[in-house]
Formats: C-alpha cells, sequence, structure tokens
C-alpha cells in the first residue's frame, strides 16, 4: 500500500509537466531484448532525422520537432504503457516498430484520433483507407513482400514455379504468421507446394525445423524472422549447407548484423528490402550537423546500416507528412487530425527523394483516401560477406495486386464487420 | 497503540471469528475500499487506469489464483500462463460468438471453462507432488499456448493469430474496446477483485481452506484424519484455475484489447505470478496483492523516475531497472523469506505493542 501512495505521488508530480508547442514525435523503441539488435539502429536513425531537420532546417515549417523516446522492449504491455505515457504530450504520430503493439494500437488510435505508421509491418490489411481510417502502412507490407519475393523466384525460374517446393520458417506470432494466406493463395496460382516452418519467440531453438528442412530439401526457404531469429537461422543454414542464394528472408531478417555473425557462411544470403542502401548525402549532413554536435542517438555508429536507413526513412516520410499537413492548413503547429490529413495527401516522387538527400530511397508512390499502402515494391538484395556489404540485385519488383487486393478487402471487412464500423472515402 | 485490542469487546462468535477482527484494521479495511470505489473512479486518467490500476488489479487476482494452489494447498503450479490464455480465448470466443450476452457473464463463464481445464491438468496432482508436478504443469504451459496457436478456430480464422476484443458494455457503458473510459475499465476490474478476494479469504478461512492448508502441511497425516486429497488438491485446482481464468479474461478484454497467445501468455507469464506470490507471500491474500504491486508498479515507477525525472537514456534506465527489481528480490527474501505479508503481520505485532515494546 505504501509502495502504491509513493507511485501515486510521483505519477502525479510526473503529470503536471507543462506542455509545449513542438511538434512531438514518439519513439517506441526497444533497446533492450532480444529483439533490440534491430530495435536500436532502426530507432537511432529515426531520431537523428528529427535532429537534423532541428539543427539544420530548424524545424519543421520553423516549428521543433521533439522525439520522446520510450522503451518497450518489444513487449505489448510496456508498449501500452508507453502510449498512455505520450498520447497526453500532444503526439503527431505513432510508429511501434512491432506488429504484436500494433493490433494493440489500431483500435486505441482510431478512438483517440492519432495516426499510426506502420511501415512495412502491422495488419496488412490497414492499407485500405476506406477501414481504417488512422493506419498507415504505406509503402509496403507483408503481403506485398511475400508476393515480391515470390515474383522475383518466377523471374529466376523462367515463369514457372510449378512443382517447386517453398519453405516458411517463421517467427510464431502475429508477425511471422502475416505472410500465410498470400503465400497459399499464391501457391494455388503457380503451383509450388508450401511448408510451413514456425519457430517460437524469440527463435534462438530452431535445431528441428533446419532438420526438417535438411530431409524435405525445399527449392527454396523464405524467412519470416526479427530480432535473434535471423542470426541463428543464417547461422543454421550455413551448418546444413543448405545453398545462401535459395535462402531469402524479408525485410526484417536482411540487416548486417544478421548476416555477419556466420562470417563468411553467410556469403550469398538474400532479403528483400523496401529501402534502398547507398551513400546517401543526407548521412553527410547528419554527420555534420547531429553526430559532430555530438546530438546522435545511440553510440552513432549505425550510419548508413540497413535498419539505420530505413528507420531514418521512417522518420522522412513523417517530416514530410507533417510538412504536408503545415501546407494544406496554412499554420505550422498541427495537430494529430491535420497530421493524418497530411499523410493521404503524401506524394514521394524520385524529384522529391531528391531534394530530400536521399534519391531512390524508396518507391515512388502516393498515397490516398482510399488507399494507405503505397506501391508494394520492394528490391532483392544479396549479402557479400567479403566486402561486409548488402548488394542490390534486382530494381523496385512489383507485387501480384491481382492477389494481394481480394485478400486485402477480405480481411478488412471482417475487421468492419467485427466492429461495426462503416466505409469512408465514398 | 494503533491495533489495540483493549475495549473492543466481542459478544457474538460471528464477531470474534471476523476477517478483521480489530477495530483499527476494519476500519483501515473500509477506509481502502472507500478511497477505491468513491475516490479513485473520479481522478483515474487514462494512464494511471491502463498503465498502472488495471493490471495491478488483474495480476492480484491471477496471484489471488496461484497463491490458493501453491500458497494454500501447496501444489507448485508453472502452469498459470496457460492457464490465463485460457481464460482470454475462452472469453473471446463467448464474446464473438454471443455478442449479445453481458460481458461480465462471458468473464465468469471463462472462468469455469478455464476451471474445467485446471481440474484436468491437475489429474496428475493426485499421483506426483513437488518437482514433478510443477513439470507436468509446465506441459501444461507449453500445450496449451502451442493449441491456441496451432488451431485456426479459436481465434476466429484472422490472418495473424491475434485476437482482439470489439465493444461491450455493462449497463450501457462500454467496458472492452477502445471507447472505454478509464474510470469503467477501472470499476470493473475493482468490482471483480473486490469479490474475488472477498470469496477467496473467506474460503481459505473454512472448511475447504483449512483442508488444503491440511494437504500442504502434511498430505499422509491430512489424509489419515480423513481429509479427502482427492477432493482437496482438485477443488483447489478448480477454484485457482477459476482465479487466473477471469484474470486472463480481464486481462485480453479489458486490460490489453488485442493479444497473441506466446508474447502475452508465455513462460514468463507464468514465471512473473509466481514470483508475485513468493515475494508477496505464500498463503495470504494480502501477500497476492502485495506482490503483484511490487512486481507491476515498481518497474513503472522506476521507469518514470529513471527516464522522466532523472532524463537517464532509455536503454540505461531498462537495464538499471531489471538490476534494481532483481536485487530487491534479493534483499527482500533474504530480510524476510515468507514474502512482504510476514513483513506487514510483523510490522502489525510491533504496532500492537507500540510504544510499550515489554
Amino acid at each position: 500500500m505504501k509502495l502504491k501512495l509513493a507511485s501515486v505521488a510521483l505519477g502525479a508530480l510526473m503529470a503536471a509537466g507543462p506542455a509545449l508547442a513542438d511538434l512531438v514525435f514518439p519513439d517506441l523503441s526497444y533497446r533492450t531484448g532480444p529483439f533490440a539488435a534491430g530495435g536500436i539502429p532502426f530507432s537511432d536513425g529515426y531520431q537523428d532525422y528529427f535532429t537534423l531537420m532541428n539543427e539544420r532546417d530548424g524545424g519543421i515549417g520553423g516549428v521543433k520537432a521533439r522525439v520522446i523516446e520510450c522503451e518497450t522492449a518489444y513487449n505489448t504491455e510496456k508498449g501500452v504503457e508507453c502510449y498512455e505515457a505520450t498520447k497526453g504530450e500532444g503526439a503527431l504520430i505513432y510508429q511501434p516498430l512491432s506488429t504484436g503493439i500494433t493490433y494493440q494500437l489500431i483500435p486505441k488510435v482510431s478512438a483517440d484520433k492519432i495516426p499510426l505508421h506502420t511501415m512495412g509491418y502491422g495488419r496488412t490489411s490497414a492499407a485500405n483507407g476506406k477501414v481504417f481510417e488512422w493506419v498507415f502502412n504505406y509503402p509496403a507490407n507483408y503481403w506485398d513482400a511475400a508476393s515480391v519475393a515470390i515474383n522475383y523466384l518466377l523471374d529466376e525460374n523462367g515463369g514457372s514455379l510449378e512443382g517447386k517446393k517453398i519453405a516458411l520458417l517463421y517467427h510464431n506470432s502475429a508477425y511471422g504468421k502475416e505472410p500465410i494466406p498470400t503465400l497459399e493463395a499464391l501457391a494455388a496460382k503457380h503451383g509450388y507446394t508450401l511448408t510451413l516452418l514456425p519457430v517460437d519467440s524469440p527463435g534462438q531453438e530452431q535445431k528441428s525445423q533446419w532438420l526438417q528442412i535438411r530431409r524435405e530439401r525445399p527449392d527454396v526457404v523464405l524467412m519470416w524472422g526479427w530480432g535473434v531469429m535471423n542470426q541463428v537461422a543464417v547461422q543454421e543454414a550455413a551448418n546444413i549447407r543448405f545453398p545462401m542464394e535459395n535462402f531469402i528472408g524479408n525485410w526484417w531478417a536482411g540487416a548486417e548484423h544478421d548476416v555477419s555473425p556466420a562470417g563468411a557462411a553467410a556469403n550469398g544470403y538474400k532479403s528483400l528490402n523496401m529501402n534502398r542502401i547507398a551513400d546517401y548525402p543526407v548521412f553527410e549532413d547528419i554527420r555534420t550537423h547531429v553526430h559532430a554536435k555530438g546530438l546522435a542517438a545511440g553510440d552513432g555508429s549505425n550510419v548508413g546500416k540497413v535498419l539505420y536507413t530505413r528507420g531514418m526513412y521512417a522518420a522522412m516520410l513523417a517530416v514530410e507528412a507533417a510538412k504536408k499537413a503545415q501546407e494544406i492548413h496554412g499554420t505550422p503547429d498541427i495537430t494529430a487530425e491535420m497530421m493524418r490529413d497530411g499523410m493521404e495527401a503524401l506524394e514521394m516522387t524520385a524529384a522529391s527523394m531528391e531534394a530530400l538527400g536521399a534519391p531512390g530511397i524508396g518507391p515512388e508512390f502516393g498515397v490516398t483516401c482510399a488507399e494507405h499502402g503505397g506501391s508494394g515494391m520492394g528490391i532483392v538484395q544479396q549479402w557479400n560477406a567479403a566486402e561486409g556489404k548488402w548488394v542490390a540485385l534486382t530494381d523496385y519488383i512489383a507485387p501480384d495486386d491481382e492477389v494481394i487486393a481480394p485478400l486485402v478487402e477480405q480481411d478488412s471487412m471482417a475487421y468492419v464487420a467485427e466492429n461495426n464500423l462503416s466505409l469512408r472515402c465514398e | 497503540m494503533f491495533y489495540r485490542e483493549a475495549g473492543d469487546f466481542k459478544t457474538s462468535y460471528v464477531d470474534d471469528s471476523q476477517t478483521f477482527p480489530i477495530r483499527f484494521d476494519r476500519y483501515r479495511y473500509y477506509a481502502v475500499l472507500m478511497v477505491a470505489f468513491a475516490v479513485i473512479p473520479f481522478f483515474v486518467d487514462s494512464y494511471w487506469a491502463n498503465a498502472i490500476l488495471v493490471p495491478f488489479l488483474i495480476y492480484a487476482i491471477a496471484a489471488i489464483g496461484l497463491n490458493i494452489l501453491t500458497g494454500y494447498c501447496g501444489q507448485v503450479s508453472l502452469g498459470t500462463g496457460g492457464f490465463m490464455a485460457v481464460g482470454a480465448y475462452s472469453c473471446y470466443k463467448l464474446m464473438t460468438a454471443f455478442p449479445d450476452v453481458s460481458i461480465i457473464l462471458h468473464v465468469i463463464a471463462a472462468g469455469f471453462i478455464t476451471a474445467a481445464v485446471g481440474v484436468l491438468f491437475g489429474l496428475p496432482s493426485l499421483r506426483i507432488k513437488g518437482f514433478y508436478l510443477a513439470v507436468a504443469t509446465l506441459a501444461a504451459q507449453f500445450f496449451l499456448v502451442w493449441l491456441f496457436n496451432k488451431v485456426p478456430w479459436f481465434y476466429n480464422y484472422s490472418a495473424s493469430g491475434q485476437i482482439s476484443a470489439p465493444e461491450r458494455t455493462v449497463f450501457g457503458i462500454a467496458v472492452t474496446g477502445p471507447n472505454t473510459e478509464a474510470w469503467a475499465k477501472y470499476l470493473v476490474c475493482l468490482l471483480f477483485v473486490m469479490v474475488l478476494a472477498w470469496v477467496a479469504r473467506n474460503l481459505t478461512r473454512g472448511t475447504i481452506g483449512r483442508s488444503w492448508m491440511a494437504i500442504r502441511d502434511m498430505d499422509i497425516a491430512a489424509e489419515i484424519i480423513g481429509v479427502n486429497p482427492l477432493k482437496a488438491k482438485l477443488t483447489a485446482f478448480a477454484v485457482s484455475s477459476f482465479y487466473i481464468g477471469i484474470a486472463g479474461a480481464l486481462f485480453f478484454a479489458v486490460y490489453l484489447g488485442a493479444v497473441e497467445v506466446g508474447e502475452a501468455f508465455g513462460i514468463q507469464k507464468s514465471f512473473l505470478i509466481l514470483f508475485m506470490v513468493i515475494i508477496g507471500g505464500l498463503g495470504s491474500i494480502f501477500g497476492s496483492f502485495a506482490g503483484a504491486a511490487f512486481l507491476v508498479l515498481l518497474p513503472v515507477l522506476l521507469k518514470n523516475v529513471l527516464v522522466g525525472t532523472l532524463g537517464w537514456p532509455t536503454d540505461l534506465a531498462a537495464h538499471i531497472e531489471l538490476m534494481i527489481v532483481g536485487a530487491l528480490i534479493i534483499v527482500f527474501l533474504i530480510a524476510e523469506p515468507h514474502g512482504l505479508a510476514q513483513l506487514w503481520r510483523i510490522g502489525k505485532e510491533k504496532l500492537r505493542l507500540w510504544p510499550f515494546p515489554h
């Protein structure tokens, strides 16, 4: 009881902080736990870009951006705590980098009217803006990723996957299960057989799955992994001498730290990516305006890495949407609802990306009221262990919308029925 | 001085055997109830409800449930997370299958379903005990989580295997779903906690509770004096699972709103609740509350102090927080192996004599 009282007193003290007229971007990051290896570079990139805006441009449209970091450890309960703690600060947009937390937040942000941007993760059918007013997952989602991978394989195999065996090694959670309906629908269309190999979280124990792979000899192994699971999987694949060029991870299973522990054995491992890796001019700006001034998030060692680039790209899209919102509403002090309008009017073109100092970082796409999912395009990259870097193998590959669109429609309509919603944009 | 018995005359057996025989203690209990029911609901905001009070109350129910089994009946269980999952999934299936029935009834029904599952997994306890029983309940934990992951019927064939609570109301006020007011969430949980804690307290004081404790203290002796071990052990499993099932149903429907079984009800949840019971005090209802408060509130408090007030980096604070909580657990268990409840008991004894300790 005493403890409770003490925390009551302290909490009351904390809640009484003054509200500043900043643009608030909460960063629900995870720098601890089994998924920290991916969470740290993403969060560093996300925060550094907002710092760059403040230091180089004097804020966004003249208003400073304020990032509130909150540690979730990829845990949904802590995610809820972080959301509740930050939403009162005037949060403009949430990017939790966790599919589990995303599912928690979808109903909450819809009630609180704060946009949620789940870039390449989260609930795939949120791409349907007619149903999900406050949720965005541009530029691409899991079902796009699955389709991009299959399209790449089709291309490799002369347009036919008839009789091929594809295994999906996935994190046994909402995240890992998301691509299954798409891969099954595509299996029916292209005639490959799909084997499902779930790996329980966090994914350090995969011996039996790889034994099964060794026994069944699938032609291709696709992986939906995250955190420590990726490193273990690449190592296990090396141990059974699985041909690395037939092992394709999704875009959350294709960062430097996923492959480097396996050393030279990881050479040739492929993964998808939704943002290109290059030495963009914007990194130079970050080094001079942020790191040189000692304002780097984290230890500053991650600039240019896959997930750092993606975190920075996420921040870049948020900043562009905020600028759009300022333009639409004619005021620099935007609210979360104005931010949503900006996101729905977001247009990323080759010219605009070049102007931001990151030419070709992502695909070109536009967001509309009905379409929150972007173009869904992704590239395939391959790990070169000798040089220690990812090499892009393809240009942006388009997903098979013929298969995905009905799946999105079906899943989002199920959400409508569950929650008695009415459709927008009509 | 405060806990004075002098002048507090009892004139009937009912008075003499009440839960709080000392007048001051009784008034304190009423005061706590008053504050909880009549003051907090008017001031609670959504941060306090969602991040602090609701999880505390729900974990307290789960801890009371496990305390009945482990603390009162002496049967070690590592299946708490799995049983919470049974409560959550049965609540979800009931909510979606019978949308017009009150959510309160669904939560209670979820408790009964969990009780049935608990009895089933309690059967091995008739033949094995101690560590071996712990391993058997561990099997329940893994089996149940696997089951809810594997069989799509349990999550209504959703693409991701997540279950999400639709909006349900009590007397026209939403208690689940995103539009729930903070006070409604809090009051629903508080009501369950109060009724369940009251029932638990009285069960453990009565015949059933005494037979549980007899089994705990020495099962052979208990059998010789006429306690039926089958009945005692299985009722303990049933009542304990009922509580844990209700905690699981509230955890899913009221607190989180969406869960996936491996993440929310994994083995770490079983351990967390077992730690609450051990730190709070085995065989004590107050201990269940104290343990839940310790393990739910302390991390939030530390986070707010370290990050919010002192402005430390979040990762450093998260690591330091683990170290502080871990160190405090060790300190508490060395200082008082019987848990926070025993510290409270000693404190009361001291206060009874104070200021004349001799």
